[in-house]
């Protein structure tokens, strides 16, 4: 109905149109190629200067990629190899077939690789039911409560003994608390708890350990920490980082928000003091300082330290991280779930965190991402991580001068994982939405 | 001022009875915040099944006032006791007390990553400790009340706003609340949902609930309401039965306040 005689021209629709097919350019293939690659002149000839620019980057990467290498058994080798075809340059491949087992597992004994194997095969099966909880079945979480004594028992080897009291102190710990807390406050039968905990571990606990493992050696060959290399070293910082910076975090980003001074002062002083420090740092920190500090003859593992320093570092960014999703959320949210007489921790736990948490998906996947690759760094205090076997495989004369295949191995192996996290975290977030906040 | 808006329908008025017993009693209080005295001296005491409407300029302190009796705001001078418990600095009173007094706000503050069910069954599950088979069963039952059960399983954020109010009505009343506190619940709303979600709250009123409701809505207030409130600059300017309060107001700042919200 036109505005024009709408005074003058009374119209009553008495049929609806029925709907119609939109035209055959707008939509399919054509359209989709219309609207996103020749709307208008201009995109039309970006597009296709685009096309040529990369069509001329793989004609000049393509060949050195793709090069008949894989058996040269030296750098000289696959040079002959590579004249004997004609070819001027062309990437030196044998090297990563001889020495891949070493980029993935360091100085690990040949003879044992089935243990790290497995805690990796293990470590998928534990992250199952916290990824996909829709589709694992929820019991399975007992295994991921247990999974990291286990991983660590595949991997450092010894006697059954050690993870079995280390999870009993876990279990000593709980059942203070839990018994404690009946009887005095729960912020002190907590304390109880991590006390008691503790004393096990540095006390009690090695008391009865030296002469069971004594009485009843059940063990695996055990397996130093300076043998620890490539992926697997990388693997085992960054995913025990990961793990325990998120809890780490939503505890540091909650005290920030707290009335408490005190412990608002602590976490913010962590935080900033953490985020004010670059990593190398600390890792030096981990590995030449802390043997000053620490008693004389006290053995504390290389990888250890370095894991507390990794972690501490990635809480910390985490903390911003959650921080960001609690400001994002609206006040409403606390006073609704307040208005319902829900305390603090159920509100944090119920209503706040699964929101906050999701808001800040992509910031959390962001900093585990970064995390992992940090773990690099571990190369500059002499740990064999991928890079740090790089300079190593670079030691050996038949190697000597190889830089470009075994960075782009390295590379590739980090994406692949970097790049099952993005997607991840994106599915993640489709899941969780639930319409339109 | 004849022409206040009215509600289409009868109200059943055989429940509504204010009884002698006192659910809220606030005496001189006082709030700042900072230096701005927002709430000045109020006292204000509310009997068992009464309803009223605490109408005033934005900025006049009546939703803070409301918020003080569940402690979402603290107030810092006088007293508030609320179903004979003191409202002080003890968590567990607080606690008490919210569980108590059910409330719903101008953006309906639903959690949107829970599902309507979820969102009913919630607090009974935690906070009272009810059984989750019989906490949907009690949210099912007052989910047919606000007229929504086939919702249950859709998230907030796929229901229209009348829709999600009367769903966080459900869920104040799922804590079966002795009072009901209203923080203006049709403000946020089309005028095409205001009707839906007043009608929830006049059956609640013939319930016999004691509520409590900041709003713009005359009508509502002139037919359900048995005390109106009027509140300027943090203080309690005039309050009266609706009809004396509408037909023959005593103040000058609550004539002009009626011009303005009516005289249109």
């Amino acid at each position: 109905m036109s505005n024009t005689h709408s005074d003058t021209v009374a119209f009553v629709r008495d049929t609806m149109l029925p709907q119609q097919e939109p035209p055959s350019s707008s939509v399919g293939a054509v359209g989709w190629m219309r609207t996103n690659l020749f709307s208008g002149w201009f995109n039309t000839v970006l597009t296709i200067v685009s096309l040529g620019f990369i069509a001329f980057i793989l004609y000049e990467i393509l060949p050195w990629l793709i090069s008949p290498t894989w058996d040269g058994t030296s750098l000289t080798n696959c040079r002959e190899i590579l004249a004997g075809l004609g070819d001027e340059s062309g990437a030196c491949w044998g090297v990563i077939r001889e020495r891949w087992q070493q980029l993935m597992f360091g100085f690990y004994p040949s003879d044992l690789y089935w243990r790290p194997v497995l805690a990796f095969l293990l470590l998928l099966v534990a992250i199952a039911p916290l990824l996909f909880a829709d589709y694992v079945s929820p019991k399975l979480i007992w295994f991921s409560m247990l999974y990291p004594f286990l991983a660590a028992w595949l991997l450092w080897g010894g006697a059954i003994w050690a993870p079995i009291f280390a999870i009993l102190g876990f279990v000593v710990g709980f059942v203070v608390f839990r018994y404690g807390s009946k009887v005095i406050l729960p912020a002190l039968a907590l304390a109880a708890g991590v006390v008691a905990a503790i004393l096990w571990w540095t006390a009690i606990g090695p008391a009865i350990e030296a002469p069971l493992s004594a009485a009843i050696p059940i063990g695996i060959e055990s397996v130093q920490s300076r043998e620890f290399g490539g992926f697997m070293l990388s693997i085992t910082i960054g995913v025990t980082a990961i793990m325990c910076s998120l809890p780490i975090g939503i505890v540091l980003a909650l005290g920030r928000q707290s009335d408490l001074l005190l412990v608002k002062a602590i976490c913010v002083g962590f935080i900033e003091f953490i985020r004010g420090v670059p990593l190398i740092t600390l890792l030096f920190v981990a590995s030449v300082l802390l043997n000053i500090f620490l008693p004389p003859g006290t053995n504390f593992d290389i990888i250890l330290r370095v894991m507390i320093m990794v972690t501490l570092f990635a809480a910390a960014y985490m903390a911003e991280v959650i921080r960001g999703g609690l400001a994002a959320l609206p006040k409403g949210q606390y006073e609704g779930a307040d208005s319902l007489g829900l305390d603090y921790w159920q509100a944090q736990r119920l209503i706040i965190m699964p929101q906050a948490l999701k808001i800040s998906i992509p910031g959390i996947v962001s900093t585990f991402i970064g995390v992992f690759k940090d773990t690099t760094l571990v190369s500059i205090i002499s740990m064999f991580d991928p890079i740090g076997l790089s300079n190593a495989i670079r030691a050996d004369t038949a190697w000597n001068g190889v830089y470009w295949e075994l960075f782009i191995f390295i590379g590739a192996v980090f994406f692949v994982f970097c790049f099952s996290m993005s997607r991840y975290s994106m599915y993640l977030e489709r899941k969780l939405q639930t319409g339109h906040r | 001022m004849t022409n206040v808006p009215t509600m289409d329908r009868e109200i059943d008025r055989s429940q509504m009875q204010v009884s002698d017993e006192v659910a809220i009693e606030i005496s001189n209080m006082n709030k700042w915040y900072g230096t701005f005295h927002v709430l000045r001296d109020i006292n204000l005491t509310v009997n068992r099944g009464e309803r009223i409407v605490i109408a005033g300029p934005s900025g006049s302190g009546k939703s803070t006032m409301i918020r003080c009796i569940n402690r979402l705001e603290e107030h810092q001078q006088g007293k508030i006791i609320v179903d004979g418990t003191e409202l002080t600095n003890d968590l567990k009173n607080i606690d008490k007390i919210r569980s108590e007094v059910g409330m719903c706000f101008q953006h309906f503050n639903l959690f949107p990553h829970l599902t309507i069910l979820e969102n009913c069954t919630l607090a009974p599950i935690w906070v009272r400790k009810v059984p989750k088979k019989e906490a949907e069963e009690t949210a099912m039952h007052f989910l047919e009340k606000v007229k929504i059960p086939d919702q249950a399983m859709k998230y907030p954020g796929q229901l229209s706003g009348g829709q999600q109010q009367r769903v966080a009505i459900a869920r104040s009343l799922c804590m079966k609340p002795r009072i009901m506190l209203f923080d203006e619940p049709t403000s946020a709303l089309d005028p095409e949902m205001i009707k839906e979600v007043l009608d929830t709250m006049i059956e609640l009123a013939e319930e016999g609930m004691t509520m409590l409701c900041v709003t713009h809505e005359m009508g509502f207030a002139r037919q359900v309401a048995n005390r109106v409130i009027f509140m300027d600059q943090g203080q309690i300017v005039e309050q009266n039965e609706p009809e004396e309060f509408f037909n023959n107001p005593k103040s000058d700042r609550t004539k002009l306040f009626l011009s303005q919200i009516l005289g249109h």
